[in-house]
This record gives structure tokens, C-alpha cells and sequence, in this order.
């Protein structure tokens, strides 16, 4: 059989290569200058940042130093703040475990949100099959929760509370400063964990205006390389936490393990030109969201924004397409890398929990798609993408015979389904 | 999830799509299976048109991802020209094996396989007086 041909045909315009990378909440290209200045870390300055005794060693210390002071100058902190992780996972995991074990004795009870990550999530349950109690506050159907909220669920024996900076599906903006402060006016020994992932280097964020005590970063969200992330851990007034890995005692004994020095050196330059482009890239980005979104939703009807459209990443777009299964369109749109809050994309069969705890029905969950827009995204490349979008549902939705019924004025709450 | 050629095929060009309701068919030889749910992330809506004893005609609409699609889009074309009872009998492992499904998208044959059974028992609901 011959390669299938597409029924939809839309040219790429003259300098836009395919395919095209449009999901940079799961992770970025590394920028070619945080690559130039790794490179040295493979080659020459090889040495292990541990080694005290040998002009190796010197050079890597001194270049894992200069790149905490990078990263906690991106978040407001100081750069003896910085713990290095394997990457964000294992920095909310221990943020969250080591926390939890050690304050065991203050109180057994933590706060979170039912959108954060699963890498959040999954920690907190752990906690609970070995006897803490566990909050799972639910957010308004914008995605947002509130101070009063989380102060509400706050009780004597509340040691943490972890609420993310930025969703990674639908990039909505938790208020981090106003709830720090919120947390901090009821118990100043409660401990504030933000999981700030997305939101580092994209839109402001200052560990000292949200009264954070610990907060997580990863590289590869902002074009660094992927294997390194961090957690910040605030030293005034000194936060401790028990490690999860034991080993040689490096970073003052909170994270064990010889430094991955380029991958570090990676991060360093990463947050340094985040920083100093956050701004401007906000705004393009922004632009860039607005003309995707005007684009797609002028000429398709039944598209719904998930999520704030005002507290929100600005790079990010969730819509769900009424009546267009999301995987089917994620086949159409082969060219542009996008993700899907469909059930069929995940391996767990089930409709994106995000998108369930803002409220979105199972039956929109399916059809929804995140277009996470980034630092190399060009204008170009949107209109591409808009083109695409809009053809490929229109044409999937003559294919729906949810979207006929839907045309022939049938409510499909009325009509008896068949689950399986 | 890399899909097989077969499967690419009948998404991109996918056969029988569309509904008798428009074309003017009676609807005394018509039969229609309605299948999944919206919520569960597939629908499919198979109908035949039943002439002398034979499916002679079978057509598709699917809300579904690219397996569902294709699994109907399969299901019309063999369908055609079967009896009731040959059609009532294929499996949805039939399915599978022409396309070449993943265990994750079984579900989508076993849908198609329902729907085939629901539009053959429509048409004999219809029938039955």
C-alpha cells in the first residue's frame, strides 16, 4: 500500500521547517548559548567539582558556584540556596518527603491543589500511606485557588503547604505572592513549597515577595539541558529538610551525588538569559498566543479556552475542540508537536485530571489540545498552525457524528449512551 | 504511538462516511448502531442499508482517535455484501489483525464489532413485526 495521503493539503510558507515544535511546557530546545557554554564542561574542564586538591576540580567548582549565583539571581535568592536535583521531579520530591520528615513532630498534615504535577501528587499519597494527611484543594473553574481558601484548610498541625507558580497543561498562574503571605500571617512555621517549574524565567517570580521556603526548578523548561534541576531551600530564617539520598554529603548534605558540572553549567546560563529576556519574550509570546488564538477561534465555533485566560502563562493555549476527539486531531496536525488532554494519549486511559478538577466535562477533556508556544515559535509558524487546526477540524468534525447531531439541534444529554 | 500503514490509510481517506438519513434511502432498510459515549473519548454510528437479504451499502460517522476511525472505517467495507448473519459474525480480532492494532486501541475493534452488531439488531428490531 502506497504512503497514505492526506485529504488536507496546507503548504508550509517559505521559512518554516517542518516539523515544528509547539509543546515547550514538556520541554525546550536548548539554546545554542547555553550549548557553547557547556561544551568547555565536557571537553577541557572535565573536573569533578568535589576534587579540592587539583586545578580540575578548582575550575569546576568555580563553575558550579558562578551558576547557582545565575539561578538564584533569577529567583531572588542567594546562590548558597541552590540544591542541585536530577531535575524537577526529584526536587519536589524532596522538597515535599524530606520536609514532611522532618518536621514529623510539629504535625502530620499538608495542602495541596488537585491540578499540581504528578510528581507532587504522587509524593503527597505516598505521605499518606505512612500517616500524614493530605488537602487536596480543589480550584475554581478558572484554575485558580485563593489565599482564603488555602488558610481555610490550614490547622495547627499543617507543616506544608505546596502550591504550583504555573500549570503545565493549562498555564494558569496560582496568586504565590498573596498566598505566601496568607500562609505565612496564619503560621509563620508553616512551610510554603511552590513548584515553579513553568513559571521560572517566563513570568516574574521572587522567592522573597511570595515568602517561599522552597521552591523547584528544572533547565529544560527554559531551554537548558534536560538532567539537571534544583530546589531552592531558603537559608534566613534556615529551613532544613532530611535528604532523600544519602551518600558523599554534598549540598550541605540535602542532595548526595558528584555534580553533573556541564549540565549545571547549562542551567546557570539558562536562568542568566532568562532573566535578562524575560520581559521581551513575554510580550512576544504573548503576541504570538493572541494571534493563535484570534486565528483559530475567528473560524471555528465550539472552542473553549480551559482555564484563566488572564492569569496565565503567556505562552500557553488549552481549547478544546467540541465534538473532535483530541488524539484524531494530534494524527492530523502529524507536523506541529502539540499535546492532547485526551484520554487516548495517556497511558492511563483516563481524560486529563487537570482538566477535570477545573470542571471540564469528560466529553471536552477528550477533544482538548495544549499549544505551549516558546522562545523559537515565529509568527510564521503560527499562521501554519492556524491553517492546519482549522482545516483538520473541520474536516474530522464531518467525520463526528456527535458534531451532526449537534448541527441537527439534538441535546446529547438526552441520548442514552452506551459506557465501556 | 506510531500507527500501521493501514491505519494511517483509513484515517486519512477514510471509506463510507456519511449517513443514509440524507440520501433519500427508505428507512424501512436501514439499520443503525449507535456506540460508546461522548464522555468515554469515542461514538461510532454505523448504519446499513439492507437490500434482498445482503448488506448492500454501509456508512460511518466516528467521534474517536485515529483507531476508532480507522476500526469503522474497516468495519463498512467488510461488511459490504455480507448477510446479516456473516456480518454478525465477525470478531473484533478480525479487526485487529487487518490493522494491526496495539493492545491500547483494541477497545476501538471491540466498538466496531458493537456497532456492527447494533445496526444488524436495529434492522431486525424494525423487522421483527
Amino acid at each position: 500500500m502506497s504512503a497514505a495521503k492526506s485529504p488536507i493539503e496546507v503548504v508550509a510558507p517559505e521559512g518554516v521547517q517542518l516539523p515544528i515544535f509547539m509543546d515547550n511546557h514538556s520541554t525546550t530546545a536548548v539554546d545554542l548559548r547555553v550549548v557553547h557554554a557547556m561544551l568547555p564542561f565536557f571537553t577541557n574542564h572535565y573536573g569533578n567539582a568535589a576534587s579540592r586538591n587539583h586545578s580540575f576540580g578548582w575550575t569546576a567548582e568555580a563553575a558550579v558556584e558562578n551558576a547557582r549565583g545565575q539561578i538564584a539571581a533569577l529567583l531572588g535568592g542567594d546562590a548558597k540556596e541552590i540544591v542541585f536535583t536530577s531535575g524537577a521531579t526529584e526536587a519536589n520530591n524532596l522538597a515535599i518527603k524530606g520536609a514532611a520528615s522532618f518536621l514529623k513532630k510539629q504535625g502530620n498534615h499538608i495542602i495541596t491543589v488537585e491540578t499540581e504535577h504528578k510528581s507532587v501528587l504522587d509524593t503527597c499519597k505516598r505521605l499518606q500511606r505512612e500517616g500524614f494527611e493530605v488537602t487536596y484543594l480543589p480550584p475554581a473553574k478558572d484554575g485558580l485557588v485563593t489565599p482564603e481558601q488555602i488558610v481555610a484548610a490550614m490547622t495547627d498541625k499543617t507543616i506544608l503547604v505546596s502550591i504550583m507558580l504555573a500549570n503545565n497543561e493549562v498555564g494558569v498562574v496560582q496568586p504565590v505572592e498573596a498566598i505566601g503571605a496568607a500562609i505565612k500571617a496564619r503560621n509563620p512555621k508553616c512551610l510554603f513549597h511552590t513548584d515553579a517549574v513553568q513559571g521560572a524565567g517566563k513570568i516574574p517570580f521572587d522567592v522573597e515577595k511570595a515568602k517561599v521556603d522552597l521552591a523547584s526548578v528544572t533547565a529544560h523548561k527554559m531551554y537548558g539541558p534536560k538532567g539537571i534541576g534544583a530546589l531552592w531551600v531558603r537559608r534566613k530564617p534556615r529551613v532544613r529538610i532530611d535528604p532523600i539520598i544519602d551518600g558523599g554529603g554534598h549540598e550541605r548534605g540535602m542532595r548526595s551525588g558528584t555534580l553533573p558540572v556541564p549540565l549545571i553549567v547549562g542551567f546557570g546560563k539558562a536562568a542568566e538569559i532568562a532573566k535578562a529576556e524575560m520581559a521581551d519574550e513575554a510580550v512576544r509570546l504573548e503576541k504570538l498566543r493572541t494571534r493563535l488564538y484570534k486565528g483559530i477561534t475567528s473560524k471555528l465555533t465550539e472552542t473553549y479556552v480551559n482555564g484563566s485566560m488572564e492569569h496565565r502563562l503567556p505562552g500557553n493555549l488549552n481549547i478544546s475542540f467540541a465534538f473532535v476527539e483530541g488524539e484524531s486531531l494530534l494524527m492530523a496536525l502529524k507536523d506541529v508537536a502539540v499535546s492532547s488532554g485526551s484520554a487516548c494519549t495517556s497511558a492511563s486511559l483516563e481524560p486529563s485530571y487537570v482538566l477535570r478538577a477545573l470542571g471540564v466535562g469528560e466529553e471536552l477533556a477528550h477533544t482538548s489540545i495544549r499549544f505551549g508556544l516558546g522562545r523559537f515559535n515565529t509568527d510564521a509558524e503560527v499562521d501554519y498552525v492556524i491553517e492546519l487546526v482549522v482545516k483538520s477540524v473541520e474536516r474530522l468534525r464531518t467525520l463526528s457524528p456527535l458534531w451532526e447531531m449537534h448541527q441537527d439541534g439534538i441535546d446529547l444529554s438526552t441520548i442514552q449512551w452506551t459506557p465501556h | 504511538m506510531a500507527y500501521s500503514e493501514k491505519v494511517l490509510d483509513h484515517y486519512e481517506n477514510p471509506r463510507n462516511v456519511g449517513t443514509f438519513k440524507t440520501d433519500n434511502v427508505d428507512a424501512d432498510e436501514v439499520g443503525t448502531g449507535l456506540v460508546g459515549a461522548p464522555a468515554c473519548g469515542d461514538v461510532m454510528r454505523l448504519e446499513i442499508r439492507v437490500k434482498d437479504g445482503l448488506i448492500a451499502d454501509a456508512k460511518f460517522k466516528t467521534f474517536g482517535c485515529g483507531s476508532a476511525i480507522a476500526s469503522s472505517s474497516l468495519a463498512t467495507e467488510m461488511i459490504k455484501g455480507m448477510t446479516l448473519d456473516q456480518a454478525a459474525k465477525i470478531s473484533n480480532t478480525m479487526i485487529v489483525e487487518e490493522l494491526n492494532l496495539p493492545p491500547v486501541k483494541i477497545h476501538c475493534s471491540v466498538l466496531a464489532e458493537d456497532a456492527i452488531k447494533a445496526a444488524i439488531e436495529d434492522y431486525k428490531k424494525k423487522h421483527a413485526k
